[in-house]
């Protein structure tokens, strides 16, 4: 007893003496803290925080300063719609620069007006400014300030790829004053970019593809990624002059197992009278290693600086799936302005080059996981054609447009994922959650709660028209229908949507030189207590002259919901049909919901991809003769690129087939076929049908050829399953059953 | 007695001795402790003897006097420099010395500063000495400035109105360590003065940091500098309390509005109801802060509890182009409406200000009403939830103002600390976790997936189901994870002899979580986690199930499904395993899914619920359901309609155990669950994937999916 009483006494005298030592210190200054803070007077007083204008004038500022949108653009060439003039050709253009001006001269955005153009894009080749490079074209200064509408560059858009030459490569080197233009420009640095004015561009080969670009390279995700290497390069280095030092010094790194980082001297004709010490064993080791397999085994990508600060390895790591990882200090990275690169590389310090090792390796597994993803998203989106890459400049530049105009974006979360910026419209809504993105799982379909309302304003009305935001999916659809003549089986269709769940409303798109219908709301079958449907008829032949097919989807206006069940006139389906692909729709609302699948082939024989509507095991498309769409993607198609829209005009078909590329172009993703209904036309058709015209499907195979050509690859997937109800066809009572009348329809 | 007695003694003698023995080695502890430190100290004091001996820091005082210093020197500090970067005018070595994962900060001790005069330079104000105290206080601080990664002079320089350039520039030079300005951190909340008010503090900062208010777009060096608000005593009292409804649409209480804009705004008031234009009540001649007029009818508003009565609330370019107002406003919930060219907002590169606030150029005043009208319920949804959350999380108080400043210059210069987008920008409790498998393409064929059995002793139907599994063409491997620790697994003799890679794995503990292990062994991004008596399930089906999952790569996607429904009269979730026409979740008894939801499961899952489903011995399928269900938001994915799984001759269509103890417990598991994820994650559905050309006969063409059993 007196043992633990010592003892208790013995830690309590030791716990004080500890009090006392570390604790005192607050003891002391505990009170004082509050004594002096307390004291203390705020930084400025509330007159001094609500300071007016002083009334002196401002001493105007000594120095020009560069130019930002809102002092060097003119915003009031830019409409609604901001259009882009090219100038027509003159001189010595080079390849690439070819490429990038027929890709905007063949794009919604070109006008021929240069009146009516909000941007100027010269067509004068500034890509190579380096007087040294046989790509490079002289004399571009004088022949830019005598373009018609030049006016010291104000609302142009100038290209430029490599500025300054050996051996300082200046950035502010481009043979040509830019003025007021906006440069769109590789390898640019923090210093010389004209914040929220200029556009950072990637490095990209000469033989870039123009438009389609390679299918991504690294679809799978493996987690851990379980690649060979961790780090890897591969690259030339250059003994000398400005940049070199970094690679140089790669060889400190090189392991020759986890960490593969090869340089070599050879470039150039004169290699060897500038080579080093290292040079011969340096060259040894590179040429032991093949760049795309260390490229496919190598989880991370050194991007070192060459000469300029941008170097091809940043597009070769992103294609290939391969982490980059940025030796190239105060480099900004392509299109950042909107593109956050924090999701998709890794920043190393050149001045720390020593520490890249550790620093990839201290990389989460999970954080590898997603770095890899975002390359694959980035690079699918932005940079794998020249046709990407300068839509993606157009879209910024039109972004600011219409942020100026409205003072709206599109969401930072649009651009960082998929379908991205160039698969949506930046003037389609302002919320993401009026868009079908996939990429963004859970974040596209969760919203905010509600904010509450402001008080209805009280008289006077606002005197300015109120446009209404595009809808969010909701728990209804909009069944739009494109008729081009009465029939029993419009009637029974009609029928069925009045009696589907959730048809909000009807829009009727009628297509015939005889008199629409005057049809204002389908009544419901007797105990039905809703309202009557609303439908509202649209005469095309008037309303959208010449259209023919093409105008099926042009009233979007007229749609208030997010989900259109669009649907040919003749479709034979039902209500639980149409209830149960809605159903479906809401959980993928990215993608065509329907029921006709047709899929495409690649004709060996005729060398030429084929169309069948052939029982097979797979499909690529679901024809939106009966099939759900999101209003968005129709809003896609009526944007979508001229010739394309003037291939549906010409054949007054094939509109179907371009909304399935369209979709697949964006989403990369199959459509969704249900249920076991093939035919969407009833099969004894006592009118002429173009269905069972030969020329018909001829002409639909050449359509499927004219769709490949324009995106330079064949955009369509395919898919295998189907969606069925969960008990459909199953050998139970059909009493349990919830789509019972479904599994009757056997074609 | 005596016996007992000497027992007695016997006893207590025992217990002395035993004392005895502890007291003796506790002494001898002590003495050993004594040597040892002693040792110690002349070791070290031999080693760092030549060196001049280390100085022991203390940490700053800010509250103690502060010493007297008379500037002599006129010598100022180099002005600053113009286009800084970090990679050019920070010295990154500074940083992370010794390892360190984090910034280290030192702070200059504070001095009271006299010119000549006798006059102080700069006195010490409450916000400033806050800003010190944070620093001090946060995981950042060190007192020794040479392994300081960034040092921060004590000179208050938070309003230019309350010092001298020139004088504090002379203390900037006459600092110990400022080299240039190189790796300080200068603080700023209001810049410049009368006429021009430049936007940068007028100073001689050379190359150091400035954290400051109210710059624009030309003198904020991007990357470089910090873009700070400026604080708001008012702001931080507000608390976060809404009224039900907004009475305003548009609200404009600043009082220090430039003419011309101010004449635009008092048209559109004139013209519609919209905006409620408010202005410094003319009562007499000292202004009132805490009240608001209306200009034409002079009706009078507290301020700032106005503030919460504006759906959209105004912030324009006055002498400076940031306004304390901007704290008042978001503190309010009221969206903001930012009317002031190439303004840089606070922590413009880490917060997405076009989530907070919309932004009107100048030139647009005009249309405001018109602009504010166009926006969407959603996006005033998205603005109005987001502006309280971020002032609480950024700019409630001068600590966290501080605090997110530094954490930004600590990202910069460790980019793997730094956070994503969604971590600053998204609050969790409105949009959720984000999903790990974002790329959305159709998963490659090629790899394969992987078969991961749970298996504890039946051997047989173990051996039944390898068998029937290496016959599905995609299977890549097998991995046998054997949970019986009292007996060993089958030698390999024993084994059926096949054609695929098989590895069994044997487990420390009996646990059911055993099975969403993510062994190093599963090398395919796909597993089949499947049970050892699950034998019934054709090649076919398989192949079919893994094409599915390939469609859906971030669902569960399998074969035995099950749901849940509400049960209103006991007002919980009850387990539902007969026929209907919804599904919600898919058991893992058969089903595919990526492996990083094995790695959630053991890495990432609430702890509560891996234990309960440890403890239990149940529900690890369910448990695995929620977990993908809340991170995704997706509901799984029931292939084929099978029913019936494992034994052929079974009439029973159940699976498992159908017994009424079993349902309960698992109904209680999907209440607990429910409760652990404060929502019900699961979302029933009406749909399963079938082969496409299942149950069509006569179309002539094969069937790519043949042998798709009924039920």
């Amino acid at each position: 007893m007196q043992a633990r009483k010592r003892y208790l006494l013995l830690f309590m005298s030791f716990a004080l003496l500890l009090y006392g030592y570390f604790g005192s210190y607050q003891l002391k200054s505990e009170p004082g803290i509050n004594i002096r803070r307390d004291n203390l007077p705020t930084f400025a007083t509330l007159d001094e925080l609500t300071e007016a204008p002083s009334t002196l004038k401002r001493q105007p500022a000594t120095i020009a300063l560069p130019c930002r949108m809102e002092t060097c653009f003119d915003f009031s060439r830019c409409g609604v719609d901001p259009k882009i003039y090219v100038y027509p050709s003159e001189g010595p253009v080079s390849a690439s620069y070819r490429k990038v001006l027929s890709v905007i001269r063949e794009s919604r955005y070109a006008t021929r007006d240069p009146y009516e153009a909000c941007l100027f894009v010269p067509a004068i080749d500034t890509l190579d400014a380096d007087p040294l490079s046989p790509e490079h074209v002289p004399d571009v200064a004088s022949r830019l300030s005598r373009l018609p509408h030049w006016n010291n560059g104000r609302n142009h858009l100038i290209f430029s790829l490599y500025a300054g030459t050996w051996p300082d490569y200046a950035e502010e080197a481009l043979g040509f004053d830019p003025g007021e233009a906006i440069l769109a420009r590789a390898s640019a640095s923090e210093t010389v970019f004209r914040e929220g004015f200029d556009i950072s561009l990637p490095l990209f080969h000469k033989e870039h593809p123009e438009r389609g670009g390679a299918p991504p390279a690294a679809p799978g995700n493996p987690f851990p990624a379980p690649k060979k290497h961790l780090i890897a390069f591969k690259g030339k280095r250059y003994v000398h002059g400005i940049g070199s030092e970094t690679r140089n010094s790669l060889w400190h790194l090189h392991d020759g197992n986890n960490l593969i980082l090869v340089t070599t001297c050879r470039h150039g004709k004169s290699w060897k009278d500038l080579r080093d010490e290292r040079c011969d064993e340096d060259n040894r080791e590179y040429d032991k290693y093949d760049y795309e397999q260390l490229l496919a085994n190598s989880t991370f990508c050194l991007v070192a600086r060459g000469r300029r600060l941008g170097s091809y390895r940043f597009l070769e790591a992103l294609a290939a799936g391969c982490i980059p990882v940025l030796l190239s200090n105060g480099w900004r990275l392509p299109f950042d302005e909107r593109i956050d690169w924090r999701r998709a590389v890794i920043w190393a310090d050149e001045r720390l080059l020593l520490q890249v090792p550790e620093l990839v390796r201290s990389v989460p597994p999970e954080r590898i996981l997603a770095l890899r993803q975002q390359t694959q998203v980035l690079w699918e989106q932005y940079f794998s054609s020249i046709e990407k890459i300068v839509f993606t400049t157009i879209e910024i530049l039109l972004e600011r447009v219409l942020a100026h105009r409205s003072s709206r974006q599109r969401d930072a979360l649009i651009w960082n994922a998929s379908p991205g910026a160039l698969g949506t419209l930046a003037t389609y809504g302002d919320s993401r959650t009026h868009l079908p993105l996939a990429g963004l799982g859970a974040l596209a379909t969760v919203r905010a709660p509600p904010a509450p309302r402001a008080a209805p304003a009280p008289l006077p009305a606002p005197s300015v028209p109120v446009v209404g935001p595009p809808p969010t999916p909701g728990n209804t659809f909009t069944a739009m229908l494109y008729v081009q003549a009465t029939s029993p089986a419009l009637h029974k269709l009609l029928a069925n949507i009045a009696s589907s769940e959730f048809c909000e409303k009807v829009v009727l798109v009628w297509d015939s030189e005889r008199a629409a219908p005057t049809l204002k709301s389908l009544s419901r079958v007797a105990g039905d207590p809703r309202d009557p449907l609303p439908v509202l008829v649209i005469d095309a032949t008037t309303h959208y002259p010449g259209d023919g097919v093409s105008a099926r989807w042009q009233p979007l206006w007229a749609v208030p919901t997010a989900a259109v069940f669009s649907l040919d006139g003749d479709a034979p389906l039902l209500a639980e049909e149409l209830d149960f692909a809605f159903r479906v729709w809401q959980h993928f609302p990215e993608r065509i919901v329907g029921y006709p699948a047709r899929s495409h082939f690649w004709d060996e024989a005729k060398g030429a991809w084929g169309y069948s509507s052939k029982r097979g095991g797979a499909y690529s498309m679901v024809l939106p003769g009966a099939a759900l769409v999101h209003r968005a993607a129709l809003a896609l198609v009526a944007r979508a690129a001229p010739a394309l829209r003037l291939a549906v005009r010409r054949a007054r078909n094939c509109e179907d087939i371009l909304l399935n590329c369209l979709v697949a172009h964006h989403t990369r993703r199959a459509p969704i076929k249900l249920a076991q209904r093939r035919n969407y036309k009833p099969t004894h058709h006592k009118y002429r049908s173009p269905w069972t015209d030969p020329e018909h499907f001829v002409q639909r195979q050449s359509c499927l050829n004219t769709f490949a050509t324009a995106w330079g690859y064949m955009p369509l997937v395919r898919s295998v399953l189907r969606l069925d109800p969960v008990l459909f066809k199953d050998s139970v009572s059909t009493l349990r059953k919830k789509y019972r009348k479904m599994e009757l329809v056997t074609s | 007695m005596a016996g007992e007695l000497l027992l007695k003694t016997g006893k207590y003698s025992k217990y002395t001795s035993y004392r005895k023995i502890l007291y003796y080695r506790f002494f001898v502890g002590l003495l050993l402790f004594i040597v040892l430190s002693l040792v110690f100290t002349v070791v070290f004091n031999a080693f760092t003897g030549s060196s001049p001996r280390t100085d022991v820091y203390l940490p700053v005082n800010l509250d103690g006097e502060r010493a007297l210093v008379k500037l002599k020197s006129d010598l100022q500090s180099a002005a600053r420099i113009k286009n800084c970067t970090y990679w050019e005018c920070f010295d990154v070595y500074r940083c992370g010395r010794g390892g360190h994962d984090k910034i280290t900060i030192y702070i200059y001790p504070l001095k009271n500063y006299k010119i000549e005069s006798g006059n102080s330079v700069s006195e010490l104000s409450k916000e400033f000495y806050m800003i010190l105290d944070t620093i001090k206080r946060s995981r950042y601080y060190t007192p020794n400035p040479e392994e300081a990664c960034l040092l921060v002079p004590s000179v208050d320089t938070l309003n230019q109105a309350t010092f001298n350039s020139k004088h504090v520039s002379q203390i900037y030079h006459s600092l110990e360590h400022w080299n240039d300005g190189e790796n300080h951190l200068i603080f700023n909340m209001l810049p410049g003065s009368a006429p021009n008010y430049n936007t940068v503090v007028n100073l001689n900062t050379g190359k150091a940091i400035i954290a400051g208010a109210g710059f624009n777009s030309w003198s904020f060096r991007y990357g470089f500098d910090i873009s700070i608000p400026v604080y708001s005593q008012v702001a931080e009292k507000i608390d976060n309390t809404q009224p039900a409804q907004k009475n305003y649409l548009i609200i404009s209480t600043q009082l220090n509005i430039p003419h011309d804009s101010l004449e635009e705004l008092q048209s559109i008031a004139s013209s519609s109801n919209d905006l409620l234009l408010l202005g410094t009540c003319k009562a007499d001649n000292k202004i009132d802060y805490t009240k608001r007029c209306e200009y034409t009818t002079g009706r009078e508003f507290r301020y700032p509890d106005i503030l919460k009565e504006g759906l959209f609330c105004l912030v324009l370019r006055s002498a400076r182009l940031t306004q304390a107002i901007l704290m008042d406003i978001i503190a309010s919930q009221c969206i903001p409406v930012v009317i002031s060219d190439s303004v840089v907002m606070p922590f413009n590169s880490h917060l997405d200000w076009h989530r907070i606030a919309m932004f009107i150029p100048e030139s647009n005043i005009k249309s405001l009403v018109k602009i504010i009208y166009a926006v969407s319920d959603e996006r005033r949804g998205e603005l109005y939830w987001q502006s309280r959350w971020v002032f609480e999380r950024y700019f409630a108080s001068i600590e966290k103002i501080t605090l997110t400043t530094l954490e930004i210059i600590n990202e910069k210069v460790f980019p793997l600390a730094a956070r994503m987008y969604e971590e600053w920008n998204m609050p969790e409790h409105l949009y959720g976790p984000v999903n790990p498998l974002f790329l959305p393409v159709t998963a490659p064929k090629g790899p394969g997936f992987t078969a991961v059995i749970l298996t504890y002793d039946r051997v047989e139907s173990l051996f039944t189901l390898v068998k029937k599994l290496v016959r599905t063409p995609s299977l890549a491997k097998i991995l046998v994870i054997w949970n019986n620790q009292n007996k060993a697994p089958p030698p390999s003799t024993e084994w059926p002899v096949i054609n695929k890679p098989l590895k069994v794995v044997r487990t420390k503990e009996n646990k059911l979580s055993n099975r969403f292990f993510p062994y190093d062994e599963i090398e395919t991004e796909c597993q089949l986690t499947i049970d050892d008596d699950i034998v019934m399930l054709t090649p076919d089906e398989l192949e079919f199930g893994f094409d599915v999952w390939r469609e859906f790569p971030d669902r569960i996607v399998g074969f035995p499904s099950r749901l849940h429904v509400w049960d209103n009269s006991t007002a919980s979730w009850r387990y539902h395993s007969e026929w209907t026409n919804q599904i919600s979740m898919v058991l893992t008894g058969a089903a595919f899914h990526h492996k990083i939801w094995s790695w959630y499961y053991t890495y990432k899952m609430p702890a509560e619920i891996r234990e309960w489903v440890d403890e239990s011995f149940n529900c690890e399928d369910i448990a695995m359901n929620f977990l993908v269900a809340n991170v995704t938001r997706k509901p799984p994915i029931k292939v084929t309609p099978r029913k019936k799984f494992k034994c052929p001759e079974c009439t029973n269509t159940e699976m498992l155990s159908a017994d009424a103890g079993h349902m309960s417990q698992r109904s209680a598991c999907i209440n607990r669950f429910a409760k652990v994820y404060g929502n019900m994650a699961l979302q029933p559905i009406e749909f399963r994937a079938d082969p496409l050309q299942y149950r069509e006969t006569g179309s002539g063409v094969p069937q790519l999916y043949p042998d798709i059993g009924a039920l």
